[in-house]
């Protein structure tokens, strides 16, 4: 992806551009020049120069473990419980290998760790207000948030969990009778420009260091709307001069408004035997192709209007036309036939010789929220096509037809006249050698006009990315007990292969300590509300314990709950951010069970012995499980685990494991 | 003890004359004409149809709610004495004489009418003056969506009649928490508040929205409850089981109760029986029952079967295999293996059966006494028909170029030898010396050289494979899925050693008898998987619309219009009642927080009993509308109108909450109250004015003329249907 920015060709992808600019920006410094096509994996880098994207990315994930170290510091205020986050970091298998790689997660979970470091910080300067590092550490959370919500959008969670913790932070101060209203006021407003204002703000800022860099027409375009493709040069939209209003005998392209329907196409191909009638079929694609242009003209006469005899007639709004394909000579046609896919809309097809056809073949025109008379414009104005019969509406569903359509989208006609945009088409191309050419440099859209297409082009291809029935998909399940991981590299199965697998031992005691710690939380928690009178020692641990970890317990909860609502389709490596605030529970949790434990013994040696062996040996163990589990990271080759050859074998411990 | 010898019996009636009143009003404009029309009006064309399946007591599966719901319709019908004899196929269609209307719309209009006292008593137990009570029932009274949706065979009315009888239930009971705990009408009330949440969600699955707000006001109340340093530790203990057996326990019981009924009421298998397993077909009476009754039990070498997807996406099918070979090029230029084809066939055919073979024996037929299967043995499946074994090998499949292809074995004497052993892995075993059983089992089919797994990949083959569905050997099985299992649905031992008698053989139905049947809680669960996972294919219909549009009203419905005049059903709601129920919550939440910033900084406005009353109504009238109207925004199925009205109701109860405190706390002068009262009258009279103009949309009784409809479209995306004349 980074390719492209050295390219400066546009693309599409579903997520935000920041994180695939900087792999673009490291490896430019990096002197790679943007000529390898990334097109499968296993593909060999031969002699490209690639290491300096890698070591970008997995220099950025290396810092996740100081930051979690400072983290847990910060938060419980002990050395062994931070060392012990720190460990169980360093010996995990999964964010070694996912920050190995020229991937986005290595910089969006630094983002969220920087961004939930600097919160952490933030609120211990909390007894400073407006001193120096109190400003630094929360414009420092402001821009981390808007790094992370700008290399995807799960971003969006640390930004919610910024949110509440602001949200209680302001309700506290609120309360606090001895600050005046102006004070508060200042807080607030500290507060939006920091973590609003600002965020928002470097986020546009990416959004137009892309559009600046990407101004080359590349293979994204057809995804974006006609204005859209006016700014990219090398699209034929690009600084092109065409004819104003839509003049009978013009030949048009005709796209959708919905993002990514595509245009009005038509070829020599019959809809198949049993699926509506068998005539010629019409579909929308996504690509510029020939097949793409129709000739509008008069409904009632076949004579040529390009005839230099003949007066130039405009297209009005509610005009009776008749589209002809121009390959084909085929008429736009639709009748009482049902759609291929949508059973309940009626089948468009190409029908007719050398233009001529029937009835069925009119249509009115009509521009969205226009008088009747007006003339057409092209790329503004709004268009609808009314089937003159049968009152449908020109449409399309967006659904992919099978293989005897090309898998290009399918066309209706719909009864139901409500007001979609898949209902709604502009004009995009125009040619008519009659009609003076104006240049269209007023077209360029505004720029908040361009951020929000991206976006809207963004969510529908994230909710497009919808997993088919018969397919192993990943569930959300599957992540926390660490029941299937995913293979990097390696095609065969005896290859050289990395494959992304949680160290199992750091995982199910991270499992098991979100049960504990509820369930140590609830027993403190109903004390407390009881009335019970904690020793000032436990006393000082529950604070941490409910305070700390609860933060923690909300970053997991929030960067994990919200992947069960979603309908796209997800990966085992979604769950990595929550498995960082997971992990970072369990080095606080471990900590306070091992001195509560040493508190309720009654000699002080052995209760330092106890404290120290708990701490050691859960290092110690989480070493020797890296020992063992290393080569999924760094690589293995052999036979699968389950053959004893292997010199993973012994190491499946659950079958679902396929290394 | 005896006391009642001491002194006399005494009972003491309280009648509240506006309870009363308000209930007759409520029946009057629920019942009012009931059975007309006498045509099947929108949705009864689609909960008529289960109806008549309870009649018939055939088996049916309808993912869009449980069946508890359903069944009280069908109640109806039973009561009527309804032979479930009619064809739901389309709206407007007269019902035959047999249907009786009347009955089955009474108790959706029971419910409704019902409805309407409830309102004014949920408002009294929340401490409101009899004066706001009243205003609640009566808006209640004269709103015409749901007064529309009362009257018809539909299950808004009763959601909605479950919904305030949980609330109400759970009003009562914390009412009486403070003066006798323990007391029985506090277990009564305790208990109903239970039973109303698990028939609110046996209804339809969106009642979880209302029981989960009921028990997150429960928790709270119960954590303030833990707090209470007054009580003993085991009176709390005491309090907090009694909440949850009645809260947790006494729902899940029910929920399964409905589904035993359910099970129990519709044993004959019917039309949707194709969606459950064999195993769940076996339990009913009739269909795939008939075939497999007397089945024997373990599967043994020699046997003939037919295997079924487990997964049965996207249509249940049959491991099957013909004549016909793959063609040797396919249309993108990939060779093939020109083998023999195997496919899986959604219809039953004797193409469908496959003997199970002992690669180290020739017989075909089952010894005596027979060799059962077992889980890990190693076996070979012949194709009944053509005697081809069943094979893979590393082929790209026709359409799933990744896997590999799965044919019956073709002997063309080159260089391609058979690999045709496949391991049974039996998925859910007992033990690791498991037999293979009928329907019972469920079994991955493992090829011994590669290690791929049979697997139906979903794809429809093009026209040379006669559009059935591809089989494939998944090479890199990552985990366990259901399209990679199968379970042996017929199954016969085989007894003819020759091709020809085979044949004859395989012809035949199967015979012999052992009876089987699934456990409730099996049956249950199943049943529960494949209603959540049923896909409804989200289409588009004339009358859906967004949840955006309903608290404006912005879209209608056209229900049933006369064949022959102008008279129609349109569920339409009062204007006035939506825009001020709206505004009313608008209201409440602005003056909730201002409220709650004011006491943050220690200025308390209202007096802490009224504060604490004016939280409780909003949490419960605020949130209930809340609840019941923003997951719609996460939801993918169609949505219409009538999905607002439950989240509505609740928002008419919080308007004269609103009502009420402008009135008592921001009125500061006794003119401005006057002023005010007159202002509540003339809008209230208003709201009537509104009702009465709708009128003739609600009921439909009345044919208007089409100036007269123009004149009632008052919004343009109101789709008031028009005649030409």
């Amino acid at each position: 992806m980074g390719s492209y920015y050295i390219n400066r060709t546009f693309f599409f992808d579903v997520h935000p551009p920041l994180g695939k600019m900087l792999i673009g920006l490291a490896g430019y410094l990096s002197g790679y020049d943007g000529t390898f096509l990334f097109q499968k994996p296993g593909d060999k880098y031969e002699h490209h120069n690639y290491m300096g994207m890698r070591g970008f990315c997995a220099f950025l994930g290396s810092l996740l473990v100081p930051f979690a170290y400072l983290i847990v510091l910060e938060l419980s205020n002990s050395l062994p419980a931070a060392l012990l986050t720190a460990a169980l970091l360093t010996f995990d298998t999964g964010c070694l290998t996912l920050s190995q790689y020229i991937l986005l997660d290595p910089i969006l979970m630094f983002f969220i760790m920087a961004a939930m470091l600097s919160m952490v910080k933030y609120n211990s300067c909390a007894n400073r207000p407006f001193s120096a590092p109190w400003w630094f550490w929360l414009s420092l959370t402001g821009i981390n948030l808007a790094g992370a919500l700008g290399v995807k959008f799960v971003g969006l969670f640390i930004i919610l969990q910024v949110g509440w913790n602001t949200i209680s932070d302001l309700w506290h101060l609120f309360g606090d009778l001895s600050l005046s209203v102006v004070t508060l006021g200042k807080h607030l407003t500290a507060r939006i420009l920091c973590l609003i204002v600002l965020p928002l703000t470097l986020y546009t800022a990416t959004y137009a260091v892309h559009f600046m860099v990407l101004n080359k027409s590349g293979p994204g375009d057809g995804f974006f709307s006609s204005a859209f493709q006016a700014r990219l040069s090398g699209n034929n939209l690009h600084n092109a001069s065409i004819p104003e209003h839509l003049a009978y005998g013009s030949v048009i392209t005709v796209k959708n408004l919905r993002m990514a329907i595509g245009y009005l196409h038509s070829h020599r191909h019959l809809y198949p035997e049993g699926i509506g009638a068998r005539q010629q079929q019409v579909t929308t694609y996504l690509h510029k192709d020939y097949n793409n242009l129709w000739i509008i003209k008069k409904h009632n006469t076949n004579a040529d209007p390009l005839d230099p005899s003949l007066p130039v007639e405009f297209v009005r709004h509610g005009d009776i036309i008749r589209l002809e394909h121009k390959e084909t000579s085929q008429n736009l046609h639709s009748h009482y036939h049902e759609a291929p896919l949508t059973r309940k809309h009626y089948q468009v097809t190409g029908y007719g010789i050398n233009g001529t056809g029937d009835s069925n073949d009119f249509w009115r025109i009509e521009v969205v929220n226009r008088k009747f008379g007006n003339r057409i414009k092209v790329l503004r104005s709004r268009i609808r096509l009314i089937h003159l019969v049968t009152g449908c509406v020109l449409g399309s569903s967006g659904k992919v037809l099978p293989k005897w359509g090309w898998e290009q989208l399918e066309v209706t006609c719909t009864p139901y006249l409500k007001e979609t945009l898949n209902s709604i088409w502009n004009v995009e191309d125009h040619i008519n050698p009659k009609l003076p050419n104006i240049s269209l440099d007023v077209l360029q859209p505004s720029f908040p006009e361009v951020l929000l297409e991206s976006h809207m082009v963004m969510i529908r291809g994230n909710n497009g990315l919808k997993p088919k029935d018969n397919e192993f998909t990943s569930k959300p399940w599957h992540w926390p007990v660490n029941y299937q991981g995913l293979r990097f590299s390696g095609i065969n199965d005896t290859d050289f292969r990395v494959y992304l697998l949680g160290n199992p031992v750091i995982w199910w005691l991270n499992l098991l300590s979100i049960a504990l710690y509820l369930l140590l939380g609830s027993i403190i928690a109903v004390a407390v509300q009881r009335g019970a009178h904690l020793p000032a020692e436990v006393e000082g641990l529950s604070q941490v314990l409910l305070q700390g970890g609860g933060q923690l317990l909300l970053g997991w909860i929030l960067h994990y709950f919200p992947f069960f609502l979603m309908g796209r389709i997800l990966y085992f490596h979604h769950y990595f951010p929550a498995m960082l605030f997971s992990s970072m529970l369990t080095g606080i949790l471990w900590d306070t069970l091992l001195r509560l434990w040493a508190w309720s013994l009654a000699s002080s040696s052995l209760a330092r012995g106890l404290y120290v062996v708990g701490n050691l040996s859960l290092l110690l163990g989480t070493a020797y499980s890296f020992y063992l589990f290393h080569p999924l990271a760094y690589g293995m080759v052999g036979p699968l685990a389950q053959d004893p050859r292997s010199p993973m074998a012994g190491l499946r411990w659950l079958e679902s494991w396929d290394f | 003890m005896l006391g009642f010898l001491k002194h006399p019996v005494v009972v003491t009636a309280d009648i509240n004359l506006n309870v009363v009143a308000l209930t007759a009003l409520g029946l009057l404009s629920r019942l009012w004409q009931l059975s007309y029309p006498r045509a099947v009006v929108f949705d009864e064309v689609y909960y008529g149809q289960y109806i008549s399946f309870y009649m018939k007591r055939i088996f049916f599966l309808d993912g869009s709610g449980p069946p508890f719901g359903h069944m009280l319709l069908a109640l109806g019908g039973y009561l009527g004495g309804f032979d479930g004899n009619f064809l739901w196929n389309r709206i407007g269609a007269e019902y035959s004489s047999n249907v009786p209307v009347w009955s089955l719309r009474l108790l959706p209009a029971l419910t409704g009418a019902l409805s309407v006292p409830m309102a004014y008593q949920i408002l009294s137990e929340l401490g409101f003056s009899h004066c706001a009570a009243m205003g609640a029932a009566l808006l209640m009274l004269i709103e015409n969506a749901l007064i529309t949706q009362s009257r018809l065979m539909l299950l808004e009315s009763v959601l909605i009649f479950f919904n305030l009888l949980a609330v109400l239930s759970y009003l009562k009971f914390s009412n009486s928490q403070k003066q006798r705990p323990f007391s029985p009408s506090w277990w009564f009330w305790l208990t109903l508040t239970g039973v109303a949440c698990s028939c609110a969600v046996g209804v339809k699955y969106v009642g979880v929205f209302t029981y989960l707000l009921v028990l997150a006001v429960a928790g709270v109340h119960a954590w303030h409850l833990i707090g209470d340093r007054s009580l003993s530790n085991v009176s709390v203990l005491c309090h907090l089981l009694a909440r949850a057996a009645a809260l947790l326990v006494v729902p899940a019981a029910m929920y399964l109760l409905f589904f035993y009924v359910h099970l129990s009421l519709v044993y004959r298998s019917g039309p949707h029986d194709q969606i459950m397993s064999s195993a769940f077909q076996a339990s009913l009476e009739g269909g795939l029952a008939r075939i497999t009754q007397g089945q024997p039990l373990e599967v043994a070498y020699g046997s003939q079967v037919t295997l079924k997807n487990v997964f049965g996406k996207p249509v249940p099918c049959w491991l099957h295999s013909h004549q016909s070979t793959y063609p040797m090029i396919y249309e993108n230029g990939r060779g093939s293996s020109h083998q023999q084809q195997v496919t899986c066939y959604p219809f039953k055919d004797v193409n469908n059966w496959w003997i199970v073979k002992d690669p180290g024996r020739h017989q075909l037929v089952v010894s005596n006494p027979p060799r059962p299967v077992r889980h890990g043995d190693v076996v070979q499946l012949v194709h009944g028909m053509t005697t081809r074994f069943l094979n893979t090998h590393d082929v790209a499949a026709p359409l799933s170029p990744h896997s590999q292809e799965v044919s019956c074995y073709v002997d063309y004497n080159i260089s391609m030898p058979s690999q045709n052993l496949w391991r049974l892995d039996i998925v859910n075993r007992d033990s690791d010396a498991g037999v293979w059983k009928t329907i019972l089992s469920e079994v991955r089919l493992v090829h011994v050289n590669t290690s791929a797994v049979l697997k139906l990949s979903g794809a429809h083959l093009p026209d040379w494979g006669f559009r059935q569905l591809e089989v494939v050997g998944e090479k890199l099985s990552r985990g366990y899925h259901e399209s990679t299992v199968w379970n042996v649905e017929e199954h016969r031992y085989g007894k003819s050693q020759e091709q020809k008698e085979r044949e004859v053989e395989l012809h035949l139905p199967t015979q012999m008898d052992v009876h089987r049947n699934l456990s409730f809680l099996a049956r249950f669960l199943e049943l529960q998987w494949r209603m959540l996972t049923a896909k409804s294919d989200g289409s588009e219909h004339k009358y859906s619309s967004s949840p955006l549009d309903w608290v404006t009203l912005d879209t209608s419905i056209a229900y049933w219009l006369h064949p022959r005049t102008s008279a129609q059903i349109h569920l339409l709601g009062n204007v006035v009642i939506w825009a001020s129920a709206s505004l009313a919550t608008v209201v409440y939440t602005l003056l909730f927080f201002w409220y709650l910033l004011r006491r943050r900084r220690k200025i308390c406005d209202l007096p802490e009993d009224s504060w604490l009353r004016w939280v409780l109504a909003g949490a419960l009238c605020a949130g209930g509308w809340a609840v019941n109207y923003v997951p719609f925004f996460l939801m993918e199925k169609t949505l219409f109108l009538y999905h607002y009205l439950p989240a509505l109701t609740f928002q008419i109860l919080l308007l004269p909450v609103v009502l009420q405190h402008i009135s008592d706390h921001l009125c500061r002068t006794q003119l401005l109250r006057s002023l005010f009262s007159a202002l509540l009258v003339a809008w209230y009279s208003c709201a009537c004015h509104v009702f009465n103009t709708l009128r003739p949309l609600t009921y439909g009784d009345k044919s208007l003329s089409p100036s007269e409809l123009k004149a009632l479209r008052w919004k343009d995306s109101w789709d008031i249907l028009i005649r030409k004349y």
